[in-house]
């Protein structure tokens, strides 16, 4: 039977038949429903977007295996020195998947967003040593506590990592991974050069117990200093060194800011400036390409260096480089750099992730951790272990760099650390003091650094 | 809705098929009940549909333009942080008035129109002379019209980095030509002119070929035969463009004018990468921080929401006035062509 002719205006305008009208119709608001639903729940829904596919959550995926996900930021190293995959064989049940940010600038605050929302966390999260304090203070309620989970023990970690992750009523929300004692690290071939001693323990013995005493250290190197080449590598690096050797730099125990009226800061502050004023650090920016290249073109002679910084070093540098390098113990031992692993509450496997936390924070994965990264524990036991005695790196040639390092992570201040501290440090070095390598005075640098810190401070 | 009489179809001769209802009694009750049914439906669709099919725009526009824009504007009323941003404090618009005594503000706007100045103007006078040589007849015109667009296809994040390395104080390409040409080697990046030229350099570099485009499509349009009269009247080459070309070109030259005012007061990737690790501060001295920058730097470093956000509207406000002067001036030109 042949179908019904209809009018032609109907057909133009209306289309079809009524039942394809119908079922058009239906797709037509189906669609856009589904439109709308679908992106608006797309920006509610970004939790598994993290984790990417494998996260299925406990059961879900691959058979009845329960996958961990990890947000880390930087090369953090566990993957690299094959932990992953010990764990998943230690424990046939646990995958491990992770979701690594290269720059912690880019990390911190979406994580800090996912933690005032809770929503859209992985089951582990690192968090820097500078952005610790501010996740304290503000984020704790969201997090699990380490210091209720068996086979968690305190003393196990350097007492003031410990503290680090400790709010005030003794909850531990993060176990530490790492920390970064510093040393000097510098050029054996230009101190050479330059006159000056070689072997390590002179070049410390040079400057030990006093940070001017690098300077002085340093107007000897440029007497005699290899064309071209300055003392060190930038303002910002050498006031991160004398900085984080003091117990308190930006804020009091009790959380007041005090960094404006701290002596040891200003002291700090005045001893780079006389540094810049006196030609010992390049007019660079760490991290920078510009920064990188003086690397590469070894136009300087010493550094601020915890262990990482041997890293950074290794990429930045031509391969001749490579065994030229020394480490010093530094004027006044302390800290730069470290991370801490924090289990969310609204994560999908709380206790699985913080047996996993406990596991790879554990004295022997950070040995382990340190020879293949360069990580320095911030568990003391691993620091008679012979992965950090007998570590050598091939920036340092067959110098045993463990027990330096050993050293100064055991006579490191136990620091006060307040929320605000990046951009403290930051502003005094990069708003600051590099501005006297510019030809300000100290004055006018110290006061453009305060008015950019103060600015981004006040609420 | 019921067609008035005297805009319907004239009724046909017979045999064709008649639009209205046909005579006769076999309408029953039943029937007629069903056809007023389905008409009533046939009318809601006519109305609400149209409502469904641009739906998707609005509820997207509400949730990701309206919403935020509104919320924006309650929380630059308050003290709100972003560790705890439903945590908020009522200030009034203690945010909105210490703008004005705020130098970062002003340094940054300060910043942004000078940026905007020095990436503008030669950007527009630039892509105006290379669409005149380009609307020549050339060999592989094709070829050079799509290379123009090259830049502007790159990513701002690739074509800063490749900036920086040439911008590079000690080792830059740069400044080993100047050097070469003995010229003393310039901070590109921590002096305030230097600076803001570098930065300004990768604007004009990626806006050129786009604002080339333009303006090589509007000459395209311009009839050959003006060119010919005035080839007659014995104008040289140069006076072509001067007196015919540019009068005629006038609206793109506005069009242009006013969409590169808008991009040049957001300018926010060139010179957050300009600068890779101090980002948001826009150099040592905020010396090519633009406003964009700035709110950034309140909002995701400081992480003052209720600043931020009054720092959003005080820019929103701003390019509002930009937009005024625009029309008014856009108004004068039309009425003095």
């Amino acid at each position: 039977m042949r179908a019904r002719t209809l009018p032609h205006s109907r057909l133009r305008s209306g289309g079809g038949t009524r039942t394809a009208r119908r079922t058009r119709r239906a797709v037509v608001v189906a669609t856009v429903a589904a439109l709308g639903a679908g992106l608006l729940a797309g920006c509610a829904d970004d939790g598994d977007g993290g984790g990417g596919s494998s996260s299925g959550g406990s059961g879900g995926g691959g058979g009845d295996k329960t996958t961990i996900t990890l947000g880390l930021f930087g090369t953090m190293g566990f993957k690299e020195a094959g932990l992953y995959t010990e764990y998943e064989k230690l424990n046939p049940k646990i995958k491990i998947a992770d979701n690594v940010i290269q720059r912690n600038e880019n990390y911190y605050p979406p994580l800090l967003n996912h933690l005032t929302t809770n929503s859209g966390l992985l089951d582990v999260q690192a968090v820097e040593v500078a952005n610790i304090a501010e996740i304290v203070n503000t984020q704790a309620d969201k997090l699990s506590d380490f210091s209720k989970v068996s086979g968690v023990d305190k003393s196990k970690w350097l007492d003031w990592k410990w503290e680090q992750a400790t709010t005030k009523d003794g909850q531990t929300i993060g176990l530490g991974t790492d920390v970064g004692p510093m040393a000097i690290c510098y050029r054996t071939d230009l101190f050479k050069e330059a006159g000056l001693p070689t072997d390590p323990a002179e070049v410390g013995a040079l400057w030990a117990g006093d940070w001017a005493k690098l300077i002085t250290v340093g107007e000897q190197y440029k007497k005699k200093a290899p064309k071209g080449t300055v003392f060190m590598d930038s303002p910002g690096g050498l006031l991160n060194g004398i900085i984080g050797s003091e117990k308190e730099k930006f804020y009091d125990s009790s959380g007041e800011v005090i960094y404006k009226t701290n002596p040891a800061v200003k002291a700090a502050f005045d001893l780079t400036a006389e540094a810049a004023e006196k030609g010992l650090v390049q007019s660079q920016t760490q991290f920078q390409p510009a920064w990188n290249s003086t690397i590469a073109n070894n136009k300087f002679a010493a550094i601020s260096c915890p262990p990482w910084m041997l890293g950074t070093l290794k990429d930045n540098s031509k391969p001749e480089a490579k065994g030229k390098w020394a480490v010093a113990t530094a004027p006044k031992s302390g800290n730069w750099g470290g991370s801490f692993l924090t289990v969310p509450k609204s994560g999908k496997n709380v206790e699985e992730a913080q047996k996993f936390v406990a596991w790879l924070t554990a004295p022997e994965q950070q040995a382990k951790l340190f020879k293949v990264q360069g990580s320095f524990p911030s568990a003391p036991a691993a620091y008679t272990s012979p992965e950090v005695t007998g570590a050598v790196n091939e920036m340092t040639g067959d110098q045993p760099i463990g027990t330096v390092f050993a050293a100064a992570a055991k006579s490191a201040p136990v620091q006060v650390i307040g929320p605000k501290d990046q951009i403290i440090q930051q502003g005094l070095s990069d708003n600051g003091v590099i501005l006297v390598t510019k030809g300000k005075s100290a004055k006018e640098a110290w006061d453009s650094a305060v008015k950019s810190i103060d600015n981004k401070l006040d609420q | 809705m019921t067609t008035p009489h005297d805009t319907a179809a004239p009724p046909l001769k017979e045999g064709g098929a008649a639009p209205g209802r046909p005579p006769g009694d076999d309408t029953s009750a039943a029937a007629q009940q069903k056809r007023a049914r389905l008409s009533r439906r046939w009318q809601r669709d006519m109305r609400w549909s149209p409502y469904a099919f641009v739906s998707p725009f609005f509820l997207l526009f509400v949730a990701f333009g309206l919403f935020p824009l509104l919320y924006t504007g309650w929380a630059s009323l308050h003290q709100v942080e972003l560790t705890a941003p439903t945590d908020m404090n009522w200030v009034g618009l203690r945010n909105y008035t210490r703008i004005f005594d705020d130098e970062f503000f002003w340094n940054a706007a300060w910043n942004t129109l000078t940026i905007g100045i020095i990436s503008t103007v030669p950007q527009l006078l630039m892509a105006m002379g290379i669409a005149h040589i380009l609307n020549y007849k050339l060999r592989a015109s094709t070829f050079f019209r799509v290379a123009m667009l090259a830049p502007y296809a790159t990513s701002i994040a690739a074509a800063s980095l490749v900036f920086v390395m040439l911008f590079g104080r000690d080792y830059g390409m740069i400044n080993w030509a100047l050097d070469a040409v003995g010229i003393n080697p310039v901070d590109w990046q921590n002096d305030k002119w230097a600076s803001q030229i570098a930065v300004s350099s990768i604007i004009i570099w990626r806006w050129t070929g786009y604002n080339t485009l333009i303006y090589l499509a509007a000459m395209q349009a311009i009839p050959h035969d003006l060119y010919e009269s005035a080839a007659l009247d014995g104008a040289s080459r140069w006076q072509q463009f001067i007196h015919v070309t540019v009068p005629a070109l006038r609206p793109t030259i506005l069009f242009t004018c006013v969409v590169s005012t808008i991009g040049a007061s957001q300018v926010f990737g060139e010179p957050l990468l300009f600068d890779a690790n101090k980002g948001t501060s826009g150099g040592a001295e905020h010396q090519f921080q633009t406003l964009g920058l700035y709110l950034y730097e309140q909002g995701w470093v400081a992480q003052h929401l209720g600043r931020a956000s009054a720092i959003a509207w005080a820019m929103f406000l701003i390019l509002i006035v930009i937009g005024i002067i625009n029309y008014v001036i856009s108004r004068r030109l039309r009425a003095s062509s």
